[in-house]
Formats: C-alpha cells, structure tokens, sequence
C-alpha cells in the first residue's frame, strides 16, 4: 500500500515538472540559445541585405516608369545591347586583372614584412596599411590630378626621359589601366596584411625542415608557404573578387566609365543607366547580373576550402 | 656517415653568449646525447651543426670538412624536430620521400626507400594519411622515417621525445635504439631528460651555461662525475650533497657530518682524502641507493646512525625516506619491508665506500 502512494506521488509530480519546464528545458538547448543569441543579426541581415535584395529583383521585373510588370524584359533588353556585354568584359578583365595584382604583390610584400626584425615591423605594417586606410573617394581624387594630362607629376616625371605626355585618362588602354592600378594600390594592403597573418601561423620548423630536406627559396614557398596558405588565399581572393567585381567610386571619380563607355564596370555601368538615364529597373538588372559570375566564382574558389580546413 | 666535430664553436646572440667555446669530437656510428638544463646551449648546439644558425666562431667539421659556410641541404644531414614538423598537407608517404623528390632521386628508387623506412618504423599502414590522422607516436615514428630515407651522414634528434605522454616516451626511447642499431647512423641527440640520456647514448655531453661540464659514458658520468652539476644532474632522485668536514682523530681521517655524526673514512677513501686541507668547505656527495636501511651484514666502510624520517614515499621496489641532517634535506633508498614510515624513528647505514667529496666553493668533485 505504502508503495502505491508512493509510486503515485512520484508520477504526479513528473507530470508537473515537465509542464513547467517547457519553456526552461527548449532554453537548455543550444540550438535555441544559439538562435536567439544570432537572432539581432538575423534581423539585421534580413533589413538590410535580404531586403533591398529581394527589393531590387522586383525592381528587375518592371518597366522604366516601373508601373508595368514586365518579367525578364530588361534583361533581354540589355542582352541585346553591345554596350552591357562590354561592361560584362570590362568588369571581368578589371577584377580578375586587379585581385591577381593585389593578391600577387600583398603577397610578394607580405614576405618582405616577414622579414624584418619584429622592432620595425609595425611601424612598417602601419606605413603600408595607409592606402587602404585613406577613403577611396579622397584618394583617388589625388590619383586623378597624378593622372592629368598636361601638368601632372606622373607625365612631368615622364618629360625626363623624353616620354609622353601620356593622357592617362582619355586613351581607352590607358583609362583601363590607370584604373586597375588605383585598385591594385587601394586594395594590395588588405592582401599584405591577410598574407601576414597566414604567414605568421606557418611554424618556423616546417622551413627549418623543408631547409633540410633541401628545399631552396623557392621550392620553400611552393611546397610550405603556399599549400599552408591555401585556404586564406582562396578566401581573401573571393572576398576581394566580390568587393573588386562591385567597386564603384574609383572607376566613377577616376573616369565615369569614358572613354566612350570603355572603363564601365558594373556598379558604374548600373548608376548610369540607372540614376543618370531615370531607369532604375534597367539599373536594378545591371547589378543583378553580378549575382551568377561572383556565384560561380565562389562555388569555384571555395569547394576545397572545407576539405582542407578539416586537414591541417 | 660520418664523424662530426665542433672546435672551440661559440654562438653569441647580441649581447647573451649562448655557447662558449664547445669542443667535441664525435666518432663514426656514435651515439651522442647533449642533456642539460633549458638554455644551456644545447639545442643551439644541435641547431649550429644542422646549419640552421650560424656559428660566431669556431669550426664544425662533418666527415672531415668544415661546413661553417655550407647552408643545411648541403650538410646531407637529417632533423627530427620537438614538435615533429610534418607538412600537414602531404601524406605519410610525400613527407618521408619529400627530401628524395627534391634531389630528384627515380621514383622507384623512392618507393623502394620509403617501403623499406615504413617497414623499419612499423608505420606501413600509414603510408596515405594525412599527419592530422595520425596519433603523437605515429609521428614520431614518420619524422624518423623522413630522416632515415634520406640516409643522411648524420641524425639529429631535438628533443623529440618531449611531446609525448610518458609511457609512449619509454616506448618510443627503446625504439629510437633499435633503429640506432640497425641503421648505425652517426647521431646527436638532444634532451633535457637525463633518463634519456643514460639509456640512449654510448656517450653523454653534460652541458651547463653554453659549456660542456663533462664527457663520458652513462656509467662513467654516475660514476665518476666531475663537478657538482653533473653529479645532481645524473640520476633520479638526486645525489645528496651533506655539508661535512675532514677531522684527524687518533691518526685516522674522519668525516664529520653533524655535531652528532662523524664516521672514519675507508682506508682507500683515507688516503685518497688525506692531502686536503682540513679547513676546506666540504659537502658530501652520496646517491640514495648508498643510504639504505641498516642490516645485519654490513661491509666495512659502511656505517650506521639513527635518523627520524620526515616523509616517505612507497615506489613499490623501494622506499624512497627523507630526512634531515642538520637542515639538509637528505633522501635515501630502503627496502619496501624495512618498516618505514613518516615521522617514526630509523636506523640507516651510509655506504661510504662510494661516497664523492666535492669542494663546495669550487663544485669540483675531489
């Protein structure tokens, strides 16, 4: 007798306990925890990207006076214009031309870095930090007066060895050039300082050994720096094609896209058609077109990342 | 293989004189073992014949010719790192054939050095993972492997031990000398384990503050140690070393250890001690095996005194008992069934038959 009451006390009070520790026991768990605590981002991220993302598609299926739905015609409209497979062209030749000079010099700097005596490596670091510290629209205005034609220092310079003048910016090669450069010098600190860090986390021993094992300079950077830094290389490349691919003030302050359309990128070739010719639906197309080149080019970059990730 | 030797090598880092003038000689197949404290020069040492630091002055010579200037792939020597420095990214197999793959060595030739390594170190079914996959011993065993491809003139061992637990370290030590054996590679081998040291090498460099304190075979350097560092340095647990001083009594040499205690000196001990000057500062140097419990048959130069044990400590084999004489800490070595215990009164016997004296200002073993 005494067992059943005891039996049924316990049921009882089970029965309660669970009821009111629903709530407690759904907290206990760390996928909630860990949705809630990410929750503030989510909203973030939901307001300001998915959003305008989501926004700018619809944008994508009006009319110019966007009152009309008109499906895909904007983009079978742009397909058919010789001037959007230019930009397409431009914009591809202008990111991958600057992320592999930026890629290949931050590198190439990194290593020099590296090499001094800890005491005078910051001041270095920082000196070399500058251009991509400055706001792009400032310092590009200083590239724009080296860039002048008649009384800038590139082509005063130039003058010395008989050379030039050089119109930087009104011969099409030139425009195109001068542009990846800016690019190139804006963006190849953001390279050095990630080629740093990698660097850094390569262990002295594993040279020491490959030394040994008789690698020379170059077979050391082959065989040990670069496989230990795939992975960053891989993720700073992407990470650059995307904000590179989408680069806007400096093609804008430096050129506006001339001569005759032949420096337009997409974010620029998008603002002109878009803001400056009252089409903002055509605009919205442009820069959508992005989404499937940067889309392929991550899937692209990033399909060993994970694997490798898991072995070192 | 070959024989290495280092002539008055010194290595100087700005203003801090790391090593201060080594001179060894290292024969052909030797196995050589520099032990010492962190920061007695040992690994830079190690690290100076490699190639991987430049030598301030002196000569290193490898099978005759001094590689001063010669960078570390020219040395056709061999490293096996503390922390192992595998490529993470290549397999067992392309961190072991890695050095051979550089040198252009055919690939069959390669295959056939590697298999033969693999089987050697018992890591055959290892060959395609990964470093990441492996366990501490396993890479242990393919840095060894990646020195033993090569067939390098000389091995040298950084400390390489060090990172394992301490069963697979006894494990891997007895495996270290089999391959010693078998592939009879000159090798100089760093550790600051002394129990390396005395069961790995044919000879040991005792090295203290950049200089070698002393030179001998394990036994020798138990033995017979020259100064007071490496008669503390050798042997687990230490030596003692007891404050005493030399008494005349009655014609006979006494040694005085306490106002208490004082034993006559063996005859052979006597004459050997005989021409000190009896005001010198004296410590006594005894090992623990040397003070066990008192017995019924005890030899002569063997003598008793009564102690009270402040602790003990049970090994299983031995009891290890500790004591103080006149505020030196003092530990012996007694029988696990003599009845000791902490706190309670003992009888012990010292053997001084092998005792050492050692001039306390000086360090030198007399």
């Amino acid at each position: 007798m005494a067992d059943v009451v005891v039996e049924h006390g316990r049921v009882a009070r089970t029965a309660s306990a669970h009821k009111r520790t629903g709530l407690h026991n759904a907290l206990k768990r760390k996928s909630t925890v860990a949705f809630f605590l990410t929750l503030p981002l989510i909203l973030l991220i939901a307001l300001f990207v998915l959003y305008p993302a989501l926004f700018s598609i619809h944008l994508a299926t009006l009319n110019k006076s966007m009152q009309k739905f008109v499906g895909f015609g904007n983009f079978t409209f742009l397909f058919k214009r010789e001037t959007f497979w230019m930009v397409v062209k431009q914009s591809c030749i202008f990111a991958v031309t600057a992320v592999f000079f930026k890629a290949l010099i931050g590198f190439i700097v990194a290593h020099f870095v590296h090499n001094i005596p800890a005491k005078g490596q910051r001041k270095w670091r920082g000196m070399l930090l500058v251009p991509w510290v400055i706001p792009p629209a400032m310092s590009t205005l200083a590239w724009l007066w080296l860039f002048d034609p008649s009384y800038s220092a590139f082509n005063y310079t130039l003058s010395f060895f008989g050379i030039g003048p050089i119109n930087w910016l009104g011969d099409a090669a030139w425009a195109r050039f001068s542009v990846i450069l800016v690019n190139v010098w804006y963006g190849a600190p953001f390279f050095l300082i990630m080629y740093l860090a990698a660097l850094k986390s390569v262990p002295d021993q594993l040279y020491e050994a490959a030394a040994i094992d008789g690698a020379n300079w170059w077979q050391k950077i082959w065989y040990v720096t670069l496989p230990m830094m795939r992975n960053i290389i891989a993720i700073t490349t992407l990470f650059s094609l995307i904000v590179t691919f989408a680069n806007f003030d400096i093609v804008r302050i430096l050129t506006s896209g001339g001569p005759l359309d032949q420096t337009q990128i997409f974010a620029t070739y998008a603002f002109r058609v878009g803001i400056e010719s009252n089409d903002i639906p055509l605009g919205a197309s442009v820069s959508l077109f992005m989404v499937p080149i940067l889309a392929v080019a991550a899937i692209f970059i990033l399909r060993d990342v994970n694997k490798r990730g898991n072995e070192s | 293989m070959a024989d290495v030797s280092l002539r008055k090598v010194i290595k100087r880092y700005d203003d801090v004189e790391a090593v201060r003038g080594i001179d060894l000689d290292i024969s052909d197949h030797e196995f050589i073992v520099l032990v010492g404290p962190s920061g007695c020069g040992k690994s830079t040492t190690l690290r100076m014949i490699a190639g991987l630091e430049d030598i301030t002055d002196g000569d290193i010579m490898i099978g005759g010719d001094v590689v001063n200037d010669v960078p570390p792939k020219d040395r056709d020597i061999a490293m096996v790192f503390q922390n192992y420095a595998l490529y993470p990214h290549m397999t067992v197999a392309e961190n072991m054939s890695f050095g051979l793959r550089l040198k252009h060595y055919p690939k069959a030739e390669i295959k056939a050095r590697v298999t033969e390594a693999a089987r050697l170190l018992d890591i055959t079914d290892l060959i395609d993972r990964k470093p990441k996959q492996l366990s501490g011993g396993q890479r242990q065993r393919v840095a060894m492997g990646r020195a033993i491809v090569r067939n390098p003139k000389v091995f040298l061992f950084d400390e390489p031990l060090s990172n394992l637990d301490a069963k697979l370290r006894v494990q891997m030590r007895i495996e270290i000398k089999k391959v010693h054996q078998k592939v009879r590679t000159t090798t100089v081998y760093v550790t600051h384990d002394q129990v390396e040291a005395m069961t790995l090498a044919d000879r040991v460099v005792v090295m203290n503050k950049g200089r070698i304190e002393q030179i001998g075979t394990p036994n020798e350097l138990y033995h017979k140690p020259a100064t007071r560092f490496v008669a503390g340095f050798i042997g687990s647990p230490a030596m003692n070393f007891i404050p005493c001083r030399l008494e005349d009594v009655g014609g006979a040499l006494q040694i005085r250890l306490t106002d208490r205690i004082a034993f006559a000196l063996p005859p052979a001990r006597a004459t050997r001690y005989n021409a000190l000057p009896r005001t010198d500062k004296l410590l006594l140097g005894l090992r623990p095996e040397h003070l066990t419990e008192s017995h019924a048959h005890l030899g002569p130069g063997v003598e008793t005194f009564d102690t009270v044990l402040d602790v003990t400590e049970p090994m299983g084999m031995e009891t290890l008992v500790y004591f103080g004489l006149d505020g030196t800490p003092v530990c012996g070595r007694v029988d696990p069934n003599a009845g000791a215990k902490d706190g309670a009164p003992m009888r012990l016997a010292m053997d001084l038959n092998n005792m050492h004296l050692l001039n306390e200002d000086t360090g030198v073993v007399l």
